[in-house]
């Protein structure tokens, strides 16, 4: 059933509308209830795969729905149409004016309307792409805050990386945050990159989220057997690999892979004279988690992010 | 004077990135003043650019005290203004969100940690701000509370209002607050503008910085005494939101006196230019901020007013 969650009146003929579908079995009958959440930022399309994805698998098997499925595809529907990461005419990151205000601006409005009506849920799932300027590994990032709720749930949830990070004053504007802070238990995923789909992540994260449906009960119909996750928790475990000039990048190494210190994640290169500016190495060894997609960079751009050796061999021989 | 180039990097296909500072007097780091942070606070760098000019005719009679040292940075972020884009050019994020910045870290952290490790040290420190909502502000002080704030040193500007507000989550990553934590005694003012330059204002806030320092002694200057500044808290303004979207018709400027049930604004239909609401001022008192756009969202808060005593 479709719904409008929360909306506004725009100037010129037109409502900001907030839509979602529920999915319940036939005759109703309660159960758990878990919500997918995705387009906070308009840039980031990897959700759109897999929103429809998980409504056409419930709607071809609606004998195996025991509970209610929410999905939320576009929080931020003028970013998405507009291609722009935040709120456009206002310049706001969505991410960061949560929990909202029922009596604020429209979009403190809009953002207490959609965490009013989260809120019941079991479960939420917030579906993030990378950025446009860096691919990731399909990946689950938990608030330390919240860590022994969430990390049963995200090592169920089929995806490869799971980062514990250290609590943020900043990230308490985020709805991840105040779901969690309200008792909505909610996982936040990155992956792939920004204003594309990678469909194969995206049958991932699918399968992934049939096999949290399982465990609530919401789904009894066959789930894929989930992936081991890597889970990282020490604050020293991820290397940040930062631009030392600007320039052009090349990459050489995907994202993935695992790397020898000192081995070449690409080059930096100034096309104008043709001259090789600097190269871009492993300063450890590890596992290559985030990679940069985007080629302009200007000193200090992120270009990747990787998992310590040690770490890796260590969870991968558990 | 002295104009030093206090942070940079390289491009390929731009000039050289630069922040520029410009010093007067020698000795103790007591003022710094940075000016515009994002593409278009161009009255924030004007109001700069009209201080380094009055302190460069003070210095040159001589009226900047032995022992102390005043710096202003009129824009942190020129590659944004040059290209007319409000944040930073490749990845929209904000300098200002980036304090107290991490030399290691990416491009905007790293010039906000680059200006900050020149800047942390001073005794006092102003930063020209702005507000993220479109609109014309009076002028005034503005001041988180973090259990640093001076609020009896703010009154020093003569700025007719020093308006205190408890910061939000992403405040903690404004040079104001960081400022605060390194114990400098930071405030912001705001002027009425950003865009548009309003020469009034900017002149009003350069003549309180030197009101200020002359009262801290640290210049010789022959200033009126300004305003006795009224304290108010943030949560305190009262707001005014559009009932209704459409064109924005506001029947007062910013720093008018209003009545209780006087017409502020008219939203009008765009279609048909028939009134869709009228706002009422629900009490009497000074228009402190005012929407500027042509039209509004409903629910906007397009007027904020300080209440008047009873």
């Amino acid at each position: 059933m479709l719904t409008i969650v929360t909306k506004a009146a725009l100037p010129v003929g037109e409502e900001l509308k907030i839509q979602k579908n529920r999915l319940e079995p036939s005759g109703g009958g309660g159960g758990k209830r878990i919500s997918i959440v995705t387009g906070i930022h308009g840039d980031e399309l990897e959700g759109q795969f897999v929103c429809y994805e998980l409504g056409r698998r419930i709607l071809e098997h609606p004998e195996y729905l025991h509970g209610i499925v929410d999905i939320y595809p576009a929080l931020n529907p003028f970013g998405i149409d507009t291609v722009t990461r935040g709120i456009p005419a206002f310049d706001l990151d969505m991410n960061r004016i949560f929990p909202g205000r029922e009596d604020g601006d429209m979009n403190e409005y809009i953002a207490s309307g959609i965490i009013r009506d989260l809120e019941g849920s079991d479960l939420c799932l917030d579906l993030h792409a990378s950025n446009i300027y860096l691919t990731e590994i399909p990946q689950i990032r938990i608030n330390e805050l919240h860590r022994e709720r969430l990390l049963p749930l995200a090592k169920k949830a089929n995806v490869d990386f799971i980062w514990v990070h250290g609590a943020s004053t900043v990230l308490e504007a985020t709805l991840a945050y105040s779901l969690n802070s309200r008792g909505v238990d909610t996982l936040v995923v990155e992956m792939g990159v920004g204003m594309r789909i990678t469909k194969e992540y995206g049958e991932q994260m699918t399968d992934g989220i049939f096999s949290l449906m399982r465990e609530l009960g919401i789904w009894t119909g066959p789930v894929a057997e989930v992936r081991k996750p890597i889970v990282s928790e020490a604050a020293d475990d991820v290397l940040f690999l930062n631009a030392p000039c600007s320039g052009v990048f090349i990459k050489d190494r995907m994202h993935g892979v695992l790397l020898e210190k000192g081995e070449r994640l690409g080059r930096i290169v100034n096309p104008l004279t043709g001259g090789l500016l600097c190269e871009v190495k492993a300063p450890a060894s590890g596992w290559l988690f985030t990679i940069r997609e985007y080629p302009m960079v200007l000193e200090g751009s992120l270009m990747a992010r990787i998992l310590d050796g040690k770490r890796y061999a260590q969870q991968r021989s558990r | 004077m002295e104009q030093k180039t206090i942070y940079e990097f390289g491009a390929v296909y731009r000039d050289t990135f630069r922040v520029t500072g410009f010093y007067f007097g020698t000795g103790e780091k007591t003022m710094c003043v940075v000016g515009s942070m994002r593409g278009n606070e161009n009255q924030q760098m004007y109001a700069c650019s009209l201080l380094v000019k009055r302190l460069r005719e003070l210095e040159e009679k001589g009226r900047i005290a032995e022992g102390k040292e005043i710096l202003v940075i009129p824009c942190v972020n020129p590659y944004s203004v040059n290209v007319k884009k409000r944040f930073w050019t490749i990845d929209n994020t904000d300098i200002n969100r980036m304090f107290p910045g991490f030399s290691e870290g990416e491009t905007t952290q790293r010039i906000a940690g680059g200006v900050f490790d020149v800047i942390k040290e001073y005794k006092y420190g102003v930063q020209f701000a702005s507000f993220y909502r479109a609109g014309s502000f009076l002028p005034h002080i503005r001041m988180m509370k973090t259990g640093y704030e001076n609020v009896e040193l703010a009154k020093q500007f003569g700025l007719p209002y020093v308006v205190l507000h408890n910061p939000r989550p992403f405040d903690t990553a404004t040079l104001n607050y960081n400022w605060q934590i390194w114990e400098t005694d930071a405030f912001s003012i705001y002027t009425t503008n950003t865009e548009r330059i309003d020469q009034a204002s900017a002149r009003q806030a350069v003549e309180a910085i030197l009101c200020f320092l002359s009262k801290q002694g640290v210049i010789r200057y022959r200033s009126h005494d300004g305003y006795i500044s009224k304290v108010i808290e943030s949560g305190d303004l009262i707001s005014v939101r559009a009932g209704a979207a459409g064109f924005f018709e506001s029947r007062v400027t910013v720093g008018e006196e209003v009545v209780r049930g006087q017409l502020l604004a008219r939203i009008m239909d765009p279609y048909t230019n028939e009134a869709k609401c009228e706002l009422i001022s629900p009490v009497s008192g000074v228009v402190n901020f005012l929407h500027d756009g042509a039209m509004t969202y409903e629910n906007t808060a397009v007027f904020k007013i300080i209440e008047e005593e009873e």
